[in-house]
Parts: structure tokens; C-alpha cells; sequence
């Protein structure tokens, strides 16, 4: 489960000062909405949080794990692409399907179902990350996935909104 | 016809709707669509039902005639009829294949095919309907026997690709089977003369010139002797058979396959393609575009072309899953 996660003493980084923006609120399909990365980068972060075993009660954010960066992101309005590119905690992260794979979840409920979303680890973060791309990018195995009612339990209990 | 023609074009001339996720498959029923009868298409999808459509009148706009539900658990993902078009075999997530026949307008599950371990990807029916082939994500390819009365003997369980087996597809004449994979390669699986034991004869992989990435989908020309792939390497690629050297019996001799054409790069994987009756080609891809390709009139020194006959662009809102013409 979600609080099994290997990395007991995960290295937390100082939250950046966000600027002020408005709350995206529901994204309306046929609105010509452009979306940047920073967007992006708020959709993803403000919600995914990870349990430290050691201190349950604390959730921490994938930008607190610097799992991903506003720059580790790309977008392409024009063809309606996402790029993610996020760093798993460790080289050997048995969670990085799992963080992939939440990721993913979080853009398709956030995103207008134009956009293609590609996931992918950061080059050189993973001991088997070609593995982990083809994984987290094979829709049919995403839609199987997500078909499995613990996997569904885990990334809902991921992308639940903090309420602390 | 006369192909490579600025005036060919792709539209549209129904929407169907109905299903409530995304839809996998499709399939023509080949009994149909000639000779006065309306022609029947088979749908699948993420929804966990199989539509079925009909034309009515014979030129008339399809209209949804049965709703298979209640039988499958999760999606089902591919739908194949027999050659006869009286049975309608659907591949699901749920690891079970259901056979369905109709009498009437109803449908009604007469077998249930189990086996695999977890998700079936792709349901095929030899040409002359006696062996179904099944595959899926425990990397097994399947082969069953239809025997009288509804029943389907699992005759040979295929062990060989290394990762989740995407397709299978018999070949149109010869009763040799085609698989493809996860695991980038595309195999090739006959009976030994002798000993009646299936096993793979060929495999198709980068170092004959195959993909180097996923292969989602393979499809044969009315004769056989050539057949297309598309990949999640963005490419698909014509590949050439040798029907004789297949068919001389008792030895089996290997399908030579060569890489003819690489293909079009494509903004987003391609997922299926498909050949029709005279040899045009039509693909989908994940960039929600359908494209038709036609063979070259003018062959070159080292083998034949393709041209792009007409691209569709947002033929669907979404990515294209399956095209599948009607050979009526």
C-alpha cells in the first residue's frame, strides 16, 4: 500500500513560494483553453501526496519529494501534448509505476480528453526506466490497470485531497 | 479506381453512438452486406458490452440491434465473428473468451472460454472456422478446436513471446497463425506435420528488419501474401509472404518474411491497420487520424512503394483503436 513506500527517510525540500493564482476550477471541454505548464504543474502537485511510514501524519507532496519539477514539464498547445517527466525517490523506486501511473490519472480527470499525456522517468533515475516508460505509456495496459480495484483504491488514496 | 488521386477522400457518413467507454474493437459480420442482406457490425468496449449494428434499410443508417451485457466483467477488447457469421467470439479483460450465437435478432453465450491468466487481448477464427486462437497479458497464445455442438477444445497453449501478446490473426489460406507483441516481435506459429504439435516457426524481430517497439496489430491482403503491421514505434511496415513454400505440405517450410516498405512517421503509435479486398491499406493512430495507403504503379528496382492516398485528420475526437473495412 501507498504507506509502504521505500523510502524511509525521504529527502524534503523547502516548498517553493507560489505566486498567487486563481483556482483552475472545472475544465470546460470546448473552451479554447490553453493550458501552460505552471497550470500543469499545480494540477499535479496540489493534490498527489505520499505517506511516510514513519510519520503518517504528515502527507508529503511529490514537489516536496522533488519528484517533479515545473520545468521537468511540456506542453504543446497546439497538438495537445503533455509531456511529464518526474524523478523517482530512489534508482530502484518500486513505486514509480505507481507514481507514473497516479500522474496520469491525475491529467486524464483534469485535462480537456484532447490531450495525449506521455509520462516518462527522468533519464538516468531509474535502474529500469525504458521498463517504466513503455509501462506507464501502453494505454491498454493503463486501462487494465486501472480496471484493478486495489491499484484504483491506491491512486485514489494518492490523489485524495489533503485536508491538513 | 484510379488511385494517388487529389479527390479521394475520407468522410463520414454516421456516428454511432451507445457505448459508454471507450470502444476497442469492431467487427463486420461477413455473411452480411451482400446479396440484400443489411450488412451487421460488431462493437466492443471498455463499457464491458458488445454493440451489434445493422443497416436498415439495406442502404439505410445503422441502427443498434442487441446489446450483449452481463456476460463479460470487464472490458472486452476484441470481437472476431466465425467465417459462417454465425457465431460471434469476444476477447475480455475479465480472462475469459465468450462465444455468442444468434438466432433471430438475440444473441445468447453458449461457451465461455477460460484458461489464460488474466487479461485476453484478441480473439481470431481460422478461414475455415474450425481452430480459434486467443492471447493476452500472461505472454500465452492459445489454440482451440471447435468441436460440434458449441464446444471448444483448447488443443495447444503456445509459450514464446517474452511479454504480453497484443493480437493474433490467422492467415487468410493457410491455416498458420500470427501473433504479435509487447515485446516488439511478431511470431509465427504452424503445426508440425508429423506430430500435430504447434509450435513458432519464424519470429519476427528487429534483427530482420521488425519494429522496436510494441507491435499492436497485424493484417493480411485478401490473398495472403503480403501482410502489415503497425507499431508503437510510430511505423508500419509491409511485410512479403511466400504462400507456395508455406503451403508445400509435410515439411513445413518457414514463411520468408522481408521487411518491404518502412513506413510514415506518425505523431502518436499506430494501433491498427488493415488491408481491404483490393489491397488499399487504411491505419489509426493515436494522433486521431485514419490513413489510406495505396501501392506505387510505378515498382522500382528493389521492390514495391506505397503512396499516402488520403489522410482524415480528427477522424475521431480521440485516438483511433481499430479500422476494419467491409469486404462486402
Amino acid at each position: 500500500m501507498v504507506s509502504g513506500l521505500i523510502n524511509a527517510n525521504p529527502v524534503v525540500y523547502e516548498k517553493k513560494e507560489r505566486r498567487n493564482r486563481t483556482e483552475p476550477g472545472d475544465v470546460d471541454e470546448y473552451a479554447v483553453d490553453l493550458i501552460d505548464q505552471l497550470e500543469i504543474f499545480d494540477i499535479l502537485l496540489s493534490t498527489i501526496r505520499f505517506i511516510d511510514i514513519k510519520d503518517p501524519e504528515h502527507p508529503y507532496s511529490l514537489e516536496e519529494l522533488k519528484v517533479i519539477t515545473e520545468d521537468a514539464i511540456e506542453v504543446d498547445n497546439q497538438r495537445s501534448h503533455v509531456r511529464v517527466t518526474f524523478t523517482p525517490t530512489v534508482e530502484h523506486c518500486s513505486m514509480a509505476t505507481v507514481i507514473g501511473l497516479c500522474l496520469r490519472v491525475k491529467l486524464m480527470r483534469s485535462l480537456p480528453s484532447r490531450y495525449k499525456v506521455d509520462i516518462r522517468v527522468a533519464p538516468g533515475t531509474h535502474a529500469t526506466e525504458a521498463a517504466v516508460n513503455k509501462q506507464l505509456n501502453d494505454k491498454e495496459r493503463v486501462a487494465a490497470a486501472l480496471e484493478n480495484p486495489n491499484l484504483v483504491d491506491m491512486v485514489d488514496e494518492c490523489l485524495a485531497p489533503s485536508y491538513a | 479506381m484510379n488511385f494517388v488521386d487529389d479527390s479521394v477522400e475520407l468522410r463520414e457518413v454516421q456516428k454511432l453512438e451507445g457505448h459508454t467507454d471507450r470502444v476497442w474493437g469492431l467487427a463486420w459480420n461477413p455473411a452480411t452486406g451482400s446479396a440484400g442482406i443489411p450488412a451487421v457490425l460488431a462493437s466492443c468496449s471498455g463499457d464491458k458490452t458488445v454493440r451489434i449494428w445493422q443497416q436498415n434499410p439495406s442502404n439505410g443508417p445503422f441502427q443498434c440491434t442487441a446489446v450483449l451485457e452481463e456476460t463479460h466483467t470487464r472490458t472486452v477488447r476484441s470481437c472476431a465473428w466465425s467465417p459462417s457469421g454465425k457465431l460471434l467470439a469476444t476477447a475480455s479483460f475479465d480472462a475469459t473468451t465468450a462465444i455468442w450465437e444468434h438466432s433471430g435478432g438475440d444473441f445468447e453465450c453458449v461457451s465461455t472460454l477460460e484458461g489464460h491468466e488474466n487479461e485476453v487481448k484478441s480473439v481470431s477464427w481460422n478461414a475455415s472456422g474450425s481452430l480459434l486462437a486467443t492471447c493476452g497479458r500472461d505472454k500465452s497464445v492459445w489454440i482451440w478446436e471447435v468441436l460440434p455442438g458449441n464446444e471448444f477444445e483448447c488443443v495447444s497453449v503456445l509459450q514464446g513471446h517474452a511479454q504480453d501478446v497484443k493480437m493474433v490473426q490467422w492467415h487468410p489460406t493457410v491455416d498458420v497463425l500470427f501473433s504479435c507483441s509487447y515485446d516488439n516481435t511478431v511470431k509465427v506459429w504452424a503445426e508440425d506435420g508429423d506430430s500435430d504439435d504447434w509450435h513458432c516457426v519464424q519470429t519476427l524481430g528487429e534483427s530482420n528488419n521488425g519494429h522496436s517497439s510494441t507491435v499492436w496489430a497485424l493484417s493480411f491482403n485478401a490473398t495472403g501474401d503480403k501482410m502489415v503491421t503497425s507499431s508503437d514505434d510510430l511505423t508500419i511496415k509491409i511485410w512479403g509472404a511466400d504462400i507456395i513454400r508455406m503451403q508445400s505440405g509435410g515439411i513445413f517450410a518457414p514463411l520468408p518474411a522481408i521487411m518491404i516498405e518502412q513506413f510514415f512517421q506518425y505523431i502518436g503509435q499506430v494501433f491498427t491497420s488493415e488491408y481491404d479486398r483490393e489491397g488499399v491499406i487504411a491505419s489509426g493512430a493515436a494522433d486521431d487520424a485514419v490513413r489510406l495507403f495505396v501501392e506505387s504503379e510505378e515498382s522500382k528496382i528493389d521492390g514495391p512503394t506505397y503512396n499516402l492516398l488520403t489522410r482524415k485528420e480528427k477522424a475521431h475526437d480521440m485516438d483511433i483503436n481499430s479500422v476494419q473495412w467491409n469486404s462486402a
